[in-house]
Protein backbone atom coordinates (compact mmCIF):
# COMPACT_ATOMS: atom_id res chain seq x y z
CA UNK A 1 0.00 0.00 0.00
CA UNK A 2 1.40 3.24 -0.80
CA UNK A 3 2.57 5.40 1.80
CA UNK A 4 0.35 8.74 0.66
CA UNK A 5 -2.43 8.92 -1.23
CA UNK A 6 -3.66 12.26 -2.75
CA UNK A 7 -6.76 12.10 -4.44
CA UNK A 8 -8.63 14.83 -6.30
CA UNK A 9 -7.44 18.06 -4.51
CA UNK A 10 -8.63 21.00 -5.79
CA UNK A 11 -8.05 24.65 -4.15
CA UNK A 12 -9.38 28.21 -4.90
CA UNK A 13 -8.50 31.19 -3.44
CA UNK A 14 -11.55 33.20 -4.26
CA UNK A 15 -12.59 32.93 -7.60
CA UNK A 16 -8.74 31.91 -9.11
CA UNK A 17 -8.77 27.99 -9.20
CA UNK A 18 -5.17 26.86 -8.09
CA UNK A 19 -5.36 23.34 -7.74
CA UNK A 20 -7.68 21.80 -9.97
CA UNK A 21 -7.67 17.91 -8.95
CA UNK A 22 -4.66 16.00 -8.28
CA UNK A 23 -4.05 12.87 -8.02
CA UNK A 24 -1.09 10.88 -7.26
CA UNK A 25 0.14 7.96 -4.38
CA UNK A 26 3.91 7.99 -2.70
CA UNK A 27 5.82 4.91 -1.28
CA UNK A 28 7.86 4.79 1.38
CA UNK A 29 11.34 5.69 0.72
CA UNK A 30 10.16 7.57 -2.67
CA UNK A 31 11.22 10.85 -3.78
CA UNK A 32 9.37 12.71 -5.77
CA UNK A 33 10.16 16.39 -7.34
CA UNK A 34 7.78 18.37 -8.24
CA UNK A 35 8.50 20.89 -11.15
CA UNK A 36 6.72 23.46 -13.66
CA UNK A 37 6.77 27.63 -13.72
CA UNK A 38 5.40 29.99 -11.09
CA UNK A 39 1.97 29.92 -10.53
CA UNK A 40 1.54 26.38 -11.51
CA UNK A 41 0.55 25.66 -8.55
CA UNK A 42 3.56 23.49 -6.89
CA UNK A 43 3.60 25.69 -3.25
CA UNK A 44 -0.08 25.51 -3.05
CA UNK A 45 0.06 21.91 -2.82
CA UNK A 46 2.60 21.36 -0.45
CA UNK A 47 1.14 24.31 1.90
CA UNK A 48 -2.71 21.65 1.38
CA UNK A 49 -0.14 19.04 2.35
CA UNK A 50 1.09 20.56 5.48
CA UNK A 51 -2.48 21.59 6.21
CA UNK A 52 -1.84 25.32 6.02
CA UNK A 53 -4.23 25.90 3.43
CA UNK A 54 -7.76 23.35 3.18
CA UNK A 55 -8.44 22.31 0.02
CA UNK A 56 -12.36 22.34 -0.63
CA UNK A 57 -12.19 18.65 -2.29
CA UNK A 58 -10.35 15.99 -1.96
CA UNK A 59 -8.56 13.60 0.30
CA UNK A 60 -5.07 12.94 1.94
CA UNK A 61 -4.96 9.51 3.03
CA UNK A 62 -1.32 8.63 5.09
CA UNK A 63 -0.37 4.80 5.83
CA UNK A 64 -3.86 4.20 5.15
CA UNK A 65 -5.25 6.74 7.95
CA UNK A 66 -7.42 9.07 6.44
CA UNK A 67 -6.24 12.72 7.54
CA UNK A 68 -8.31 15.04 5.29
CA UNK A 69 -11.39 14.49 3.62
CA UNK A 70 -13.22 17.19 1.99
CA UNK A 71 -16.20 15.17 1.80
CA UNK A 72 -16.54 14.82 5.75
CA UNK A 73 -18.06 17.87 6.72
CA UNK A 74 -16.87 17.73 10.41
CA UNK A 75 -14.47 20.38 10.94
CA UNK A 76 -10.92 19.24 12.43
CA UNK A 77 -10.29 20.45 15.76
CA UNK A 78 -7.00 22.59 16.21
CA UNK A 79 -5.79 19.51 18.13
CA UNK A 80 -6.45 16.80 15.58
CA UNK A 81 -4.99 19.26 12.56
CA UNK A 82 -1.83 19.21 14.73
CA UNK A 83 -1.78 15.73 15.26
CA UNK A 84 -2.02 15.57 11.00
CA UNK A 85 0.74 17.77 10.56
CA UNK A 86 3.34 15.82 12.29
CA UNK A 87 3.40 13.23 9.32
CA UNK A 88 4.74 15.80 7.39
CA UNK A 89 7.22 17.80 7.85
CA UNK A 90 7.90 21.43 5.67
CA UNK A 91 11.47 22.99 4.79
CA UNK A 92 10.63 26.80 3.78
CA UNK A 93 12.42 27.96 0.89
CA UNK A 94 13.17 31.38 3.32
CA UNK A 95 14.32 28.61 6.09
CA UNK A 96 11.71 30.56 8.66
CA UNK A 97 14.09 29.68 11.59
CA UNK A 98 13.23 30.93 15.04
CA UNK A 99 15.71 34.16 15.56
CA UNK A 100 15.77 34.20 19.45
CA UNK A 101 16.89 30.49 19.64
CA UNK A 102 20.02 28.89 19.29
CA UNK A 103 20.71 26.25 16.03
CA UNK A 104 19.93 23.17 18.95
CA UNK A 105 17.31 25.13 20.62
CA UNK A 106 15.45 25.26 17.13
CA UNK A 107 15.74 22.04 16.79
CA UNK A 108 14.28 20.80 20.52
CA UNK A 109 11.55 23.46 20.71
CA UNK A 110 8.95 21.78 19.26
CA UNK A 111 9.56 18.09 20.68
CA UNK A 112 10.01 19.56 24.55
CA UNK A 113 6.90 21.63 24.20
CA UNK A 114 5.05 17.63 22.86
CA UNK A 115 6.91 16.08 25.52
CA UNK A 116 6.20 18.37 28.46
CA UNK A 117 2.45 18.27 27.48
CA UNK A 118 2.39 14.24 26.30
CA UNK A 119 4.00 14.07 30.16
CA UNK A 120 1.06 16.22 31.73
CA UNK A 121 -1.68 14.36 30.15
CA UNK A 122 -0.53 10.72 30.23
CA UNK A 123 2.17 10.72 32.06
CA UNK A 124 5.10 9.58 29.48
CA UNK A 125 6.60 10.67 26.68
CA UNK A 126 8.15 8.11 24.52
CA UNK A 127 9.18 6.29 27.56
CA UNK A 128 10.48 8.92 29.68
CA UNK A 129 8.13 9.57 32.56
CA UNK A 130 10.22 12.54 33.88
CA UNK A 131 10.49 16.04 31.67
CA UNK A 132 14.23 15.76 32.22
CA UNK A 133 14.70 12.77 31.01
CA UNK A 134 12.77 13.32 27.68
CA UNK A 135 14.68 16.92 27.11
CA UNK A 136 17.68 15.13 27.73
CA UNK A 137 16.65 12.11 24.96
CA UNK A 138 15.80 15.25 22.60
CA UNK A 139 18.93 17.04 23.06
CA UNK A 140 20.77 13.83 22.15
CA UNK A 141 18.54 13.61 18.88
CA UNK A 142 19.41 16.94 17.62
CA UNK A 143 22.69 16.51 18.52
CA UNK A 144 22.38 13.64 15.98
CA UNK A 145 20.53 15.58 13.29
CA UNK A 146 23.26 18.11 13.68
CA UNK A 147 25.50 15.63 12.84
CA UNK A 148 23.80 14.29 9.73
CA UNK A 149 23.42 18.07 7.97
CA UNK A 150 26.97 18.54 9.31
CA UNK A 151 26.95 21.62 11.78
CA UNK A 152 27.68 20.28 15.22
CA UNK A 153 30.12 23.21 15.80
CA UNK A 154 27.31 25.66 15.04
CA UNK A 155 24.94 24.23 17.75
CA UNK A 156 24.83 27.09 19.99
CA UNK A 157 25.03 29.86 17.28
CA UNK A 158 22.30 32.29 16.65
CA UNK A 159 20.54 31.76 13.01
CA UNK A 160 21.59 35.02 12.04
CA UNK A 161 25.01 34.31 12.78
CA UNK A 162 24.99 31.55 9.84
CA UNK A 163 25.28 31.83 6.80
CA UNK A 164 22.07 30.76 4.37
CA UNK A 165 22.92 27.18 3.31
CA UNK A 166 24.00 26.55 6.77
CA UNK A 167 20.74 27.82 8.11
CA UNK A 168 18.66 26.01 5.70
CA UNK A 169 20.10 23.03 6.78
CA UNK A 170 19.37 23.85 10.58
CA UNK A 171 15.74 23.75 8.97
CA UNK A 172 16.36 20.40 7.64
CA UNK A 173 17.25 19.16 11.25
CA UNK A 174 14.59 20.81 12.94
CA UNK A 175 12.15 19.02 9.99
CA UNK A 176 13.38 16.00 10.79
CA UNK A 177 13.61 16.28 14.34
CA UNK A 178 9.35 15.94 14.71
CA UNK A 179 10.15 12.50 12.64
CA UNK A 180 7.72 13.14 9.72
CA UNK A 181 6.56 10.21 7.56
CA UNK A 182 6.70 12.67 4.53
CA UNK A 183 9.55 15.47 4.41
CA UNK A 184 8.65 18.38 1.87
CA UNK A 185 10.79 20.62 0.28
CA UNK A 186 9.43 24.38 -1.24
CA UNK A 187 12.00 25.02 -3.16
CA UNK A 188 14.94 24.88 -0.58
CA UNK A 189 17.35 26.77 -2.90
CA UNK A 190 16.02 29.62 -4.25
CA UNK A 191 16.61 31.90 -1.52
CA UNK A 192 20.87 30.97 -1.48
CA UNK A 193 23.17 32.15 -3.59
CA UNK A 194 24.56 29.70 -6.24
CA UNK A 195 27.16 28.57 -4.31
CA UNK A 196 25.42 27.29 -1.24
CA UNK A 197 22.70 25.79 -2.97
CA UNK A 198 25.48 22.55 -3.39
CA UNK A 199 25.54 21.87 0.59
CA UNK A 200 21.86 21.87 0.85
CA UNK A 201 21.13 19.28 -1.96
CA UNK A 202 24.22 17.59 -0.63
CA UNK A 203 22.47 16.90 2.54
CA UNK A 204 19.23 16.27 0.69
CA UNK A 205 21.01 13.38 -1.24
CA UNK A 206 22.22 11.99 2.21
CA UNK A 207 18.51 11.69 3.47
CA UNK A 208 17.79 10.02 0.42
CA UNK A 209 20.07 7.37 0.81
CA UNK A 210 18.67 7.09 4.26
CA UNK A 211 15.53 6.13 2.95
CA UNK A 212 13.60 9.17 3.64
CA UNK A 213 10.30 9.74 1.83
CA UNK A 214 10.30 13.06 0.48
CA UNK A 215 8.22 15.70 -1.49
CA UNK A 216 10.76 18.37 -3.27
CA UNK A 217 9.27 21.37 -5.23
CA UNK A 218 12.74 22.38 -7.09
CA UNK A 219 13.80 24.62 -10.31
CA UNK A 220 16.97 22.84 -10.16
CA UNK A 221 16.67 20.23 -13.10
CA UNK A 222 19.61 18.40 -12.85
CA UNK A 223 19.30 17.46 -9.24
CA UNK A 224 15.74 16.36 -9.84
CA UNK A 225 16.79 14.18 -12.54
CA UNK A 226 19.48 12.92 -10.10
CA UNK A 227 17.84 12.25 -7.03
CA UNK A 228 14.08 11.82 -7.96
CA UNK A 229 12.44 8.16 -8.38
CA UNK A 230 9.41 10.31 -9.58
CA UNK A 231 9.10 13.77 -11.86
CA UNK A 232 5.85 15.36 -11.84
CA UNK A 233 5.20 18.67 -14.08
CA UNK A 234 2.48 20.89 -13.00
CA UNK A 235 1.00 23.16 -15.11
CA UNK A 236 -2.19 25.43 -14.28
CA UNK A 237 -2.90 23.65 -11.45
CA UNK A 238 -2.88 20.23 -12.97
CA UNK A 239 -0.40 16.99 -12.75
CA UNK A 240 0.91 17.43 -16.83
CA UNK A 241 2.91 14.73 -16.73
CA UNK A 242 4.21 12.60 -14.49
CA UNK A 243 7.01 9.27 -14.46
CA UNK A 244 10.49 8.71 -14.02
CA UNK A 245 12.68 11.52 -14.29
CA UNK A 246 14.31 9.82 -17.78
CA UNK A 247 11.15 10.54 -19.17
CA UNK A 248 9.30 13.74 -17.61
CA UNK A 249 13.11 15.20 -17.43
CA UNK A 250 14.97 13.55 -20.26
CA UNK A 251 11.96 12.95 -23.13
CA UNK A 252 9.39 14.83 -22.05
CA UNK A 253 6.27 13.53 -23.98
CA UNK A 254 3.59 16.93 -23.11
CA UNK A 255 4.38 19.58 -25.19
CA UNK A 256 3.90 22.30 -22.01
CA UNK A 257 6.59 20.05 -20.12
CA UNK A 258 8.65 20.33 -23.31
CA UNK A 259 7.94 23.84 -23.56
CA UNK A 260 8.88 24.53 -19.82
CA UNK A 261 12.34 22.46 -20.21
CA UNK A 262 13.27 24.06 -23.40
CA UNK A 263 12.56 27.30 -21.89
CA UNK A 264 14.55 26.16 -18.56
CA UNK A 265 17.61 25.27 -21.34
CA UNK A 266 17.54 28.53 -22.60
CA UNK A 267 19.44 30.53 -19.50
CA UNK B 1 14.07 79.47 51.29
CA UNK B 2 17.07 78.23 50.98
CA UNK B 3 18.21 76.08 47.76
CA UNK B 4 18.13 72.65 50.12
CA UNK B 5 14.66 73.65 50.88
CA UNK B 6 13.50 74.32 47.40
CA UNK B 7 15.33 71.10 46.11
CA UNK B 8 12.77 69.21 48.69
CA UNK B 9 9.58 71.28 48.03
CA UNK B 10 10.02 70.47 44.64
CA UNK B 11 11.20 66.75 45.08
CA UNK B 12 7.72 66.03 46.51
CA UNK B 13 6.11 67.33 43.73
CA UNK B 14 8.02 65.01 41.75
CA UNK B 15 7.10 61.90 43.62
CA UNK B 16 3.81 62.80 42.31
CA UNK B 17 5.00 63.11 38.77
CA UNK B 18 6.37 59.63 39.28
CA UNK B 19 3.71 58.21 40.86
CA UNK B 20 1.60 59.16 38.09
CA UNK B 21 4.31 57.77 35.85
CA UNK B 22 4.96 54.59 37.47
CA UNK B 23 1.20 53.53 37.82
CA UNK B 24 0.24 54.74 34.17
CA UNK B 25 3.21 52.14 33.40
CA UNK B 26 2.10 49.44 35.44
CA UNK B 27 -1.15 49.48 34.48
CA UNK B 28 -1.11 51.14 30.81
CA UNK B 29 1.34 48.51 29.32
CA UNK B 30 -0.49 45.37 30.04
CA UNK B 31 -3.95 47.00 29.07
CA UNK B 32 -2.42 48.07 26.09
CA UNK B 33 -2.06 44.21 24.98
CA UNK B 34 -6.16 43.25 25.23
CA UNK B 35 -6.62 46.29 23.36
CA UNK B 36 -4.11 45.79 20.47
CA UNK B 37 -5.70 42.22 20.55
CA UNK B 38 -9.16 43.42 19.77
CA UNK B 39 -7.49 46.15 17.15
CA UNK B 40 -6.50 42.70 14.89
CA UNK B 41 -9.48 40.97 15.36
CA UNK B 42 -10.90 38.78 12.81
CA UNK B 43 -14.81 39.88 14.21
CA UNK B 44 -15.37 42.94 12.36
CA UNK B 45 -17.38 44.45 14.83
CA UNK B 46 -14.87 44.40 17.96
CA UNK B 47 -11.63 45.57 15.66
CA UNK B 48 -13.95 48.57 14.55
CA UNK B 49 -15.08 49.51 18.25
CA UNK B 50 -11.42 49.06 19.30
CA UNK B 51 -9.95 51.12 16.62
CA UNK B 52 -12.56 53.94 17.08
CA UNK B 53 -11.55 53.75 20.59
CA UNK B 54 -8.18 54.39 19.87
CA UNK B 55 -8.99 57.21 17.47
CA UNK B 56 -10.80 58.91 19.67
CA UNK B 57 -8.15 58.88 22.42
CA UNK B 58 -5.26 59.71 20.67
CA UNK B 59 -7.12 62.28 18.51
CA UNK B 60 -8.18 63.91 21.60
CA UNK B 61 -5.74 66.52 23.67
CA UNK B 62 -4.76 64.39 27.05
CA UNK B 63 -5.46 67.54 28.73
CA UNK B 64 -9.37 67.74 27.74
CA UNK B 65 -9.47 64.02 29.02
CA UNK B 66 -8.17 64.73 32.13
CA UNK B 67 -11.19 66.98 32.42
CA UNK B 68 -13.64 64.95 30.84
CA UNK B 69 -12.96 62.07 33.51
CA UNK B 70 -12.77 64.79 36.44
CA UNK B 71 -15.65 66.28 35.74
CA UNK B 72 -17.93 64.09 34.14
CA UNK B 73 -19.69 62.17 36.98
CA UNK B 74 -20.58 65.31 38.31
CA UNK B 75 -22.07 66.77 35.46
CA UNK B 76 -23.61 63.85 34.30
CA UNK B 77 -24.57 61.79 37.11
CA UNK B 78 -24.71 64.86 39.62
CA UNK B 79 -22.29 62.90 41.46
CA UNK B 80 -18.66 64.83 42.12
CA UNK B 81 -17.06 61.16 42.40
CA UNK B 82 -13.21 62.77 42.60
CA UNK B 83 -13.83 65.27 44.63
CA UNK B 84 -15.69 62.96 47.06
CA UNK B 85 -12.98 60.65 47.20
CA UNK B 86 -10.87 64.07 47.71
CA UNK B 87 -12.76 64.59 50.55
CA UNK B 88 -13.16 60.95 52.29
CA UNK B 89 -8.90 60.91 52.03
CA UNK B 90 -8.36 64.44 53.70
CA UNK B 91 -11.43 63.79 56.37
CA UNK B 92 -9.88 60.26 57.17
CA UNK B 93 -6.04 60.11 56.70
CA UNK B 94 -5.15 63.72 55.87
CA UNK B 95 -4.18 63.00 52.73
CA UNK B 96 -4.72 66.11 50.19
CA UNK B 97 -5.20 65.32 46.23
CA UNK B 98 -6.07 61.83 46.49
CA UNK B 99 -9.33 61.69 44.09
CA UNK B 100 -7.83 63.85 41.59
CA UNK B 101 -4.58 61.91 41.34
CA UNK B 102 -6.80 59.24 41.30
CA UNK B 103 -8.62 60.63 37.82
CA UNK B 104 -5.64 61.81 36.16
CA UNK B 105 -4.45 58.34 36.62
CA UNK B 106 -7.57 56.82 34.91
CA UNK B 107 -7.19 59.24 31.70
CA UNK B 108 -3.26 58.40 31.46
CA UNK B 109 -3.55 55.10 32.10
CA UNK B 110 -6.59 54.86 29.13
CA UNK B 111 -4.34 57.15 27.09
CA UNK B 112 -0.87 55.46 27.58
CA UNK B 113 -3.29 52.14 26.70
CA UNK B 114 -3.77 53.09 23.63
CA UNK B 115 -0.80 54.30 22.34
CA UNK B 116 1.14 51.12 23.77
CA UNK B 117 -2.02 48.99 21.78
CA UNK B 118 -0.78 50.62 18.53
CA UNK B 119 3.04 49.76 19.22
CA UNK B 120 2.20 46.55 20.12
CA UNK B 121 -0.38 45.93 17.08
CA UNK B 122 3.11 47.52 14.46
CA UNK B 123 4.94 44.98 16.43
CA UNK B 124 2.92 41.86 15.90
CA UNK B 125 1.96 42.56 12.42
CA UNK B 126 5.61 42.78 11.69
CA UNK B 127 6.67 39.76 12.38
CA UNK B 128 6.86 37.68 9.07
CA UNK B 129 3.86 34.71 8.81
CA UNK B 130 6.33 32.55 8.21
CA UNK B 131 7.51 32.21 11.00
CA UNK B 132 4.04 31.54 12.92
CA UNK B 133 4.06 28.54 9.75
CA UNK B 134 7.15 27.14 10.77
CA UNK B 135 5.53 26.69 14.00
CA UNK B 136 2.61 25.57 12.37
CA UNK B 137 4.23 22.63 10.98
CA UNK B 138 6.11 21.67 13.66
CA UNK B 139 2.95 20.96 15.58
CA UNK B 140 2.98 23.64 17.95
CA UNK B 141 -1.10 24.92 18.91
CA UNK B 142 -1.79 28.75 18.39
CA UNK B 143 -0.81 29.37 21.72
CA UNK B 144 2.43 28.07 21.96
CA UNK B 145 3.76 29.83 18.60
CA UNK B 146 2.71 33.07 19.97
CA UNK B 147 4.48 32.44 23.54
CA UNK B 148 7.33 30.70 22.57
CA UNK B 149 8.06 32.12 19.03
CA UNK B 150 6.37 35.86 18.56
CA UNK B 151 6.62 37.54 21.81
CA UNK B 152 10.43 37.95 21.74
CA UNK B 153 10.86 39.22 18.68
CA UNK B 154 8.02 41.53 18.89
CA UNK B 155 9.05 42.86 21.98
CA UNK B 156 12.69 43.15 20.37
CA UNK B 157 10.84 45.40 18.05
CA UNK B 158 8.48 47.60 19.85
CA UNK B 159 11.57 48.78 22.78
CA UNK B 160 12.54 51.47 20.90
CA UNK B 161 9.10 53.11 20.00
CA UNK B 162 8.12 52.11 23.96
CA UNK B 163 11.19 53.78 25.15
CA UNK B 164 10.07 57.01 23.05
CA UNK B 165 6.99 56.96 24.44
CA UNK B 166 7.92 56.16 27.89
CA UNK B 167 10.08 59.29 28.12
CA UNK B 168 7.39 61.16 26.75
CA UNK B 169 5.49 60.00 29.62
CA UNK B 170 7.41 61.31 32.28
CA UNK B 171 7.15 64.75 30.46
CA UNK B 172 3.38 64.46 30.18
CA UNK B 173 2.71 63.97 34.31
CA UNK B 174 2.99 67.85 33.75
CA UNK B 175 -0.56 67.92 32.69
CA UNK B 176 -1.83 66.73 35.85
CA UNK B 177 -1.53 70.19 37.24
CA UNK B 178 -4.66 71.39 34.93
CA UNK B 179 -6.93 70.01 37.54
CA UNK B 180 -4.22 71.14 40.41
CA UNK B 181 -2.78 68.31 41.20
CA UNK B 182 0.72 69.09 42.90
CA UNK B 183 3.38 67.72 40.55
CA UNK B 184 6.38 69.65 40.35
CA UNK B 185 5.51 72.15 38.00
CA UNK B 186 2.83 72.90 39.99
CA UNK B 187 4.97 73.08 42.87
CA UNK B 188 7.08 75.74 41.58
CA UNK B 189 4.35 77.63 40.62
CA UNK B 190 3.15 78.13 43.85
CA UNK B 191 6.56 79.42 45.03
CA UNK B 192 6.34 81.78 41.96
CA UNK B 193 3.19 83.11 43.38
CA UNK B 194 3.33 82.77 47.33
CA UNK B 195 7.62 83.97 47.44
CA UNK B 196 7.94 85.42 44.40
CA UNK B 197 10.90 83.31 42.88
CA UNK B 198 10.87 82.24 39.50
CA UNK B 199 13.98 80.35 38.70
CA UNK B 200 12.69 77.06 40.67
CA UNK B 201 10.42 76.63 37.89
CA UNK B 202 13.18 76.28 35.38
CA UNK B 203 14.77 74.23 38.23
CA UNK B 204 12.45 71.97 37.56
CA UNK B 205 13.96 70.95 34.30
CA UNK B 206 16.75 69.62 35.61
CA UNK B 207 14.56 66.91 38.09
CA UNK B 208 13.34 65.71 34.20
CA UNK B 209 16.12 65.26 32.77
CA UNK B 210 17.97 63.80 35.45
CA UNK B 211 15.19 61.14 35.42
CA UNK B 212 15.03 60.42 31.38
CA UNK B 213 18.79 60.11 31.44
CA UNK B 214 18.02 57.13 33.73
CA UNK B 215 15.53 55.98 31.36
CA UNK B 216 17.92 56.35 28.90
CA UNK B 217 20.85 54.43 30.22
CA UNK B 218 18.13 51.27 31.58
CA UNK B 219 15.92 51.29 28.30
CA UNK B 220 19.51 51.29 25.97
CA UNK B 221 20.43 48.06 28.23
CA UNK B 222 17.60 46.72 27.63
CA UNK B 223 17.64 46.78 23.68
CA UNK B 224 21.23 46.03 23.67
CA UNK B 225 20.67 43.10 25.75
CA UNK B 226 18.14 42.27 23.70
CA UNK B 227 19.80 42.37 20.24
CA UNK B 228 21.37 39.45 20.41
CA UNK B 229 19.21 37.81 17.96
CA UNK B 230 18.33 39.70 14.81
CA UNK B 231 15.14 39.28 13.24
Amino acid sequence: MALLTVENIKKSFGKTEVLKGITFSLEKGEVLSIIGSSGSGKTTLLRCLNFLETPQMGCITVNGETLFDAADSRTLSEAAIRLNRLHFGLVFQQFNLFPQYTVKQNITLAEELLAKEHIKKTGSYCGHTDYHEAVAAIDKKADGLLEEVGLSDKRDNYPCQLSGGQQQRVAIARALAMEPDILCFDEPTSALDPELTGEVLRVIRELKKAGRTMIIVTHEMEFARDVSDTVMFMDGGVVAEMGPPEQVIGNPQNSRTKEFLSRFNER
Amino acid sequence: MSFWEVTVFLFDGFLISLLIFGVTLLCGAPLGLPIAFCSMSKYKVVRNTSKVIVWIVRGVPLMLQIFIIYYVPGLLFQFPLFSKVDQFFFLNWGISDAGRIMAVLIAFTLNYACYFSEIYRGGIESIPKGQYEAGYVLGLTKSQIFRKIILKQVIQRIVPPMSNEIITLIKDTALANCIIVCEIIKQAKELAATKAMVWPLFYTGVFYLIFVGLLTIVLGRLEKKLSYFRS
